[in-house]
């Protein structure tokens, strides 16, 4: 039913506003996590409304499920505590005001739906698009505002996840074959950026990319 | 659906009589979390009954407000308890724009005790009156919110028609919407009653204390009035969030009556477990929260704009 699908995008608009407001790292993890989780379901829930590709849907959602609900916030944890980083202190923009971006962001992307003609064509809940690109900005800005290393991996994943979101909401053809590769490409990714967050921490003592800037030539 | 007024003034006379049992309820559930007895559920009572035998004892310095706030803050709260529908029947004394005149009444009484604290000349109540306004201020935007996105979905101004309407099934994503404008309600009712994520009623530390450092100078029936005030906000807020979540069209008056009672002290109970598994936020951290909760109320008022087409 639709209503399952609403309340699965509805929680995930507000994961938003709790990811951009965490300083915690492990909590920040966990909500990523949270959000692989509800990604599966989602997959799920459309699988229900639209009727045919059940196996396809039903993949999709394991492998969501097993890759962005456990492995990949399991590998986040692993870096967090071979670096040991534990919270995220002095963000480039305070957590109260990126609250208040997020917001804005949000605010931006249902705008941006309303204005867009393909969201409710063929049938999707017209909650999806606003949801994608709320999720897809929140992860560009804390990839923007963070300054430690391993929060900007946080932040492509909440990137990603928003993509996600889009493919699967929408139902677009051949989504299966797009999602898998994705899915691969995510699982390398996280994994060489695992390396070299801790490759920089080695090298630095820490993991605060603004002493990336000086490299230059 | 059929109106039956009795249903309502069963509902208003309940809350008079049943409003100190809340507290009761909460910490017998926060007693039964951590392996004790506990007080008996009618220790409220007792010491309202306590509190209204004593003497009235006033410091030399006030000049007024000391004596007057809590008979004002206990003629708001009985004027705002008017204004529910109670098992979910249209109240008599309902007209169009009444939310507000719900939330200015919540915000007189709250006004009162503030001056109240301030006339003592205390300088624990004007650091617990400070607190009290800086939340009070948050969180009044995000109830603001809440009545929005009511309003938006009911289509109606009055606080009656707000919460007893049906679900509007035209609506795809109402259901989303309502869970999340009643768990900001929650929230918002647990910041109003100064509960434990928020604020801590149980504490004996003036410098951690919000809503008791205001309090700290009462004594006899004044106090008395004052923690019946606080029980009857309590269940007013409470009754508010039940009332968000059971649609109007739910069953016939009677049975609805029962839901909502049954409703009310589970409310109690879901707070009294609340409490029991989470410690107090630092201070720091409460603005931000409080933020975040008008965030998600803005976004359950996009949910149901989004849902019916943006009012096009």
């Amino acid at each position: 039913m639709n209503d399952l699908l609403s309340l699965l995008l509805g929680a995930l608009l507000v994961l938003n506003l709790l990811l951009a407001s965490a300083s915690r790292l492990r909590h920040c993890i966990k909500l990523v996590a949270i959000q692989g989780v509800l990604l599966g379901l989602l997959s799920l829930a459309c699988a229900q409304s639209s009727g045919g590709h059940n196996w396809q849907f039903l993949l999709v959602m394991i492998l969501s499920l097993l890759i962005k609900g456990g492995l990949l916030p399991y590998l986040l944890l692993y870096t967090m505590r071979r670096i040991s980083v534990r919270r995220e202190l002095e963000p480039v923009v305070g957590y109260s005001l990126s609250l208040v971006i997020i917001l804005a962001l949000t605010g931006g992307a249902f705008w941006l739906s309303s204005i867009t003609p393909t969201a409710v064509a063929h049938g999707a809940s017209p909650l999806v698009l606003p949801a994608a690109l709320s999720t897809i900005s929140t992860g560009l800005f804390l990839m923007v505002t963070r300054r430690k290393a391993i929060t900007q991996v946080i932040g492509f994943l909440v990137f990603e996840n928003g993509i996600s979101i889009f493919g699967t909401g929408m139902m677009i053809h051949n989504g299966l074959l797009v999602e898998l590769g994705l899915l691969l490409d995510i699982f390398a990714l996280v994994f060489i950026m695992g390396l070299a967050v801790f490759n920089i921490n080695r090298s630095f003592q820490h993991i605060d990319t603004h002493s990336l800037n000086a490299l230059g030539d | 659906m059929p109106q039956n007024p009795f249903f309502w003034w069963a509902g208003l006379i309940t809350a008079l009589l049943l409003a100190p049992l809340l507290p009761g309820v909460i910490n017998k559930t926060k007693a039964c979390f951590v392996g004790r007895q506990g007080p008996s559920l009618l220790q409220p009572y007792y010491n309202l009954h306590k509190l209204f035998r004593k003497d009235c004892i006033r410091s030399s310095t006030s000049c007024g407000p000391l004596a007057w706030a809590p008979g004002l803050e206990l003629s708001a709260l009985l004027l705002a308890l008017l204004f529910l529908p109670y098992a979910n029947q249209l109240s008599p004394f309902a007209f169009t724009g009444d939310a507000f005149l719900f939330a200015y009444l919540l915000g007189l009484g709250r006004f009162a005790l503030v001056i109240g604290a301030m006339d003592t000349g205390s300088s624990f109540e004007g650091m617990g009156a400070s607190r009290e306004v800086q939340f009070a201020a948050l969180t009044e935007g995000a109830f603001f919110a809440v009545i929005g996105f009511l309003a938006f979905a009911s289509r109606s101004l009055n606080l009656s028609e707000m919460l007893s309407c049906p679900l509007p099934a035209n609506v795809p994503t109402v259901i989303a919407a309502v869970i999340l404008a009643a768990g900001i309600a929650f929230i918002v009712m647990l910041v109003e009653n100064s509960r434990v994520p928020f604020d801590d009623p149980e504490t004996h530390l003036e410098l951690t204390m919000i809503h008791e450092a205001m309090i700290l100078d009462y004594s006899g029936p004044d106090l008395g009035f004052i923690l019946y005030s606080a029980a009857l906000k309590l269940w007013l807020m409470t009754a508010l969030v039940v009332l968000m979540l059971l649609p109007g069209d739910l069953a016939s008056a009677p049975v609805l009556f029962i839901l909502h009672l049954l409703g009310v002290l589970l409310g109690g109970i879901v707070i009294g477990a609340v409490e029991a598994v989470s410690a107090r936020f630092r201070f720091l951290k409460l603005p931000q929260f409080l933020l975040g909760a008008l965030c998600t109320a803005l976004i359950a008022l996009a949910l149901t704009v989004i849902g019916t087409g943006g009012g096009r």
